[in-house]
């Protein structure tokens, strides 16, 4: 999309709007699954000009928020290790574990460090070489390729001293799953850009074919998902769902076949744990046995506390769309974002983040 | 046992309530409780503003700036920002064993320049050396003095609903500036730093239009921390125009690519004004008119509710919170 004025955006996202209300003849439930759609829909403040009868639910799109107690575990437990050094995308470093946070280690003294690419865990590990240095290898398929990359490229400098902790996780199967799902009900899906950027259309195919429920590709400027939202209205209306890309500058049909070659070098699809929904059949990747000196848990022993999950706490609910955030005790009392006791409010794409920090039920004029 | 962390040094809620909850109890006095950006004592013909900040920035020297021009340009600007001329500094430097002592120069020669183009003297120091590992290279501490004349009140308390909020030009500079050269990030154009003193851009606004309400410096926590924290002293809303706020292109691309919000990122040598709208005009003439308010802009207005809180109108039409910074997102960013 060539940059619009302030003015054209304004314009269109009215025409939209307009659009959406004439269509929007039955109430909606839409889901996005996505953490960066989350954000955008409250950035751009998208809800409140939408008609009531269209309902946006958020879904499992955030990585940070769906990995669960037990990794989290691991990778303290990883932390606590004089030996270790643990590399990670600063998103991880306030996730509550059963007992403690990698924030709170860190303060202690464990040896943890952000890093923006998994590519800078490895001069970390030759500067260290005395150390293992454990990269912590969560995301969707959008991150996962990196991830490989970087096991390749360690391969490649003989670098003996990495090693990835993999939580990666897959968006089709856990779409599956909540559509299988009695309680979630969705009428239509707006799918992550960035991941399908990766993966392609074909992956996706299964949500009109098999369960009959519209699915546009969308992306994140605010255009986008009125556009997106206004796709899948119209495919309501009509009775006629499908498959739609509104993303097509970036979203090709196949996807990124380089990466995903990458991708399945390094992984191979394993079932994944995730946080309020549970074990998803073949919904993870887990290094697979070529690459298996790259996997910590495959070569670094650890002790792990007893697992213990917050009482209250009702993330795993709102991950799956049944409650939302404010409809947990929890939400703005003792869980807020400088203290969070739910994975949701700790992430910025979390969805409890996202309602608290851009005041849905607090901006009251 | 409860431990300090990384986002109590970041300028947003947790510094806000580590202020609030320790220090403020433990120092409480009338000068102090204002909690603007530098205190305010009376002495014949006005008062004294009197301030102090520490500068840890990681990486020492960033396009645009270094740590020496930083500990003179905080300072100055948070003296400045009382409606105050800067006129005295003190630095107190703690500096590791083993330290560069040509890098050493360097810094004191930044400092030195910045001095001189702010117009203040550096009149008193000290000096402390640590053994190896116990700070990392150099901190200092600047604290400042100006003089307010009277007839000038610069004050929270003055920030009244229906007034106009300006801004002297693009935020979030300094951030990507000390991120990229810390990150090596690898940009098509270089972001320098917007570090500068605003001593002489105040007093020329304030000639303008002496009853100005409030100055302040977006600095940590960036824009929308500073305007929280106005909302929150003077009890009025606060809404601003996201389509008004200066931002650059190749600043928010990098912050689309790492996940950051320009609102949110510090700012060295940016204020924002708040003032009634009939002294606008004159206001906005004065900074366009001087290199540092050449991109002044009126961002939005104080109104009446919900008092307490500030709120963004979006480039769609849709209007939603705009809170405090919670958590860091950069740390030692100055």
């Amino acid at each position: 999309m060539k940059s619009l004025h302030a003015e054209e955006v304004r314009q269109r996202a009215e025409y939209f709007i307009t659009a959406i209300n004439k269509a929007a003849d039955r109430p909606v439930r839409l889901m996005e699954v996505c953490g960066t759609h989350t954000v955008s829909i409250f950035k751009a403040g998208i809800r409140q000009l939408l008609p009531e009868q269209i309902e946006l639910v958020s879904g499992p799109g955030c990585p940070v928020c769906v990995t669960p107690n037990d990794y989290l575990d691991t990778a303290i437990g990883y932390s606590r290790q004089s030996d270790v050094i643990i590399t990670t995308f600063g998103d991880m470093l306030k996730v509550p574990g059963s007992t403690s946070s990698l924030m709170v280690e860190k303060a202690k003294g464990a040896d943890i460090r952000i890093v923006y690419s998994p590519l800078e865990s490895l001069p970390i590990a030759q500067e260290n070489r005395h150390k293992k240095v454990i990269f912590l290898a969560v995301g969707f398929e959008t991150t996962a390729p990196t991830a490989a990359a970087t096991v390749l490229a360690a391969e490649q400098e003989k670098i003996e001293n990495f090693f990835v902790l993999s939580a990666h996780k897959l968006v089709p199967p856990a779409l599956r799953c909540l559509l299988s799902d009695e309680v979630t009900k969705v009428d239509g899906f707006l799918l992550p850009g960035h991941v399908s950027a990766i993966i392609g259309e074909e992956p996706y195919r299964f949500l009109a074919d098999e369960y009959r429920v519209p699915a546009v590709i969308a992306g994140f400027e605010p255009l986008d998902i009125l556009q997106a939202v206004y796709s899948l209205v119209q495919q309501i209306q009509r009775g006629e769902p499908t498959l739609e890309n509104d993303y097509r500058r970036i979203v090709k049909p196949k996807g990124n076949p380089a990466a995903l070659a990458v991708l399945n070098k390094v992984y191979s699809e394993a079932d994944a744990s995730w946080r309020g929904i549970g074990t998803i059949p073949c919904s993870g990747l887990a290094v697979n046995n070529q690459y298996r000196r790259f996997d910590a848990k495959d070569q670094i022993p650890v002790t792990v506390e007893p697992l213990t999950e917050h009482k209250g706490c009702r993330c795993g609910e709102v991950l799956r769309g049944i409650v939302k955030p404010a409809g947990c005790g929890l939400f703005g009392t003792l869980c807020k974002p400088e203290h969070p006791v739910g994975a949701c409010m700790v992430s910025v794409e979390g969805t409890c983040a996202a309602w608290y920090k851009y005041g849905a039920g607090r901006w009251q004029v | 046992m409860k431990l300090v962390q990384l986002a109590h040094g970041s300028g947003g809620k947790l510094s806000h309530d580590l202020v609030q909850q320790l220090m403020v109890p433990a120092f409480s006095n009338p000068a102090l409780n204002t909690l603007h950006d530098g205190a305010q004592l009376p002495v014949s013909g006005g008062r004294l503003a009197f301030s102090t900040d520490s500068y840890v920035v990681n990486p020492r020297f960033f396009p645009g700036g270094d740590i020496g021009k930083l500990a003179v340009c905080g300072t100055v600007n948070d003296v400045a920002m009382n409606g105050a001329k800067p006129l005295y500094l003190s630095a107190g430097f703690i500096i590791e064993e083993g330290f560069s002592l040509d890098e050493l120069e360097k810094i004191v020669q930044s400092m030195s320049k910045t001095a001189a183009v702010a117009g203040v003297f550096i009149v008193t120091g000290d000096t402390k050396v640590v053994e190896k590992g116990a700070v990392d290279g150099i901190y200092i501490n600047t604290s400042g003095i100006g003089f307010i004349p009277d007839g000038v009140n610069i004050a929270p308390a003055r920030v009244q609903p229906g007034q106009d909020i300006i801004i002297n030009g693009f935020i979030g500079d300094h951030s990507v500036a000390v991120m990229s050269e810390r990150h090596g990030l690898v940009l098509p154009s270089v972001i320098q730093s917007d570090c500068a003193p605003l001593g002489s851009l105040v007093e020329k606004m304030l000639n303008a239009a002496p009853q100005i309400a409030l100055l302040r410096d977006p600095t940590r926590g960036g824009l929308a921390t500073t305007l929280n924290e106005i909302a929150s002293q003077a009890n009025v809303g606060i809404m601003i125009d996201e389509n008004a706020v200066p931002v650059r292109p190749e600043v928010q691309a990098v912050c689309d690519i790492l996940g950051f919000d320009p609102l949110y990122l510090a700012n060295e040598g940016k204020l924002v004004v708040i003032t009634d709208e009939k002294d606008t005009p004159a206001v906005l003439e004065a900074m366009v008119s001087h290199p540092d308010g050449c991109q002044a802009r009126v961002i939005g207005k104080t109104v009446a509710r919900p008092a307490g809180q500030v709120g963004l109108r979006t480039s769609i039409g849709g209007i939603r919170l705009l809170d405090m910074l919670t958590g860091d997102q950069l740390p030692r960013i100055c």
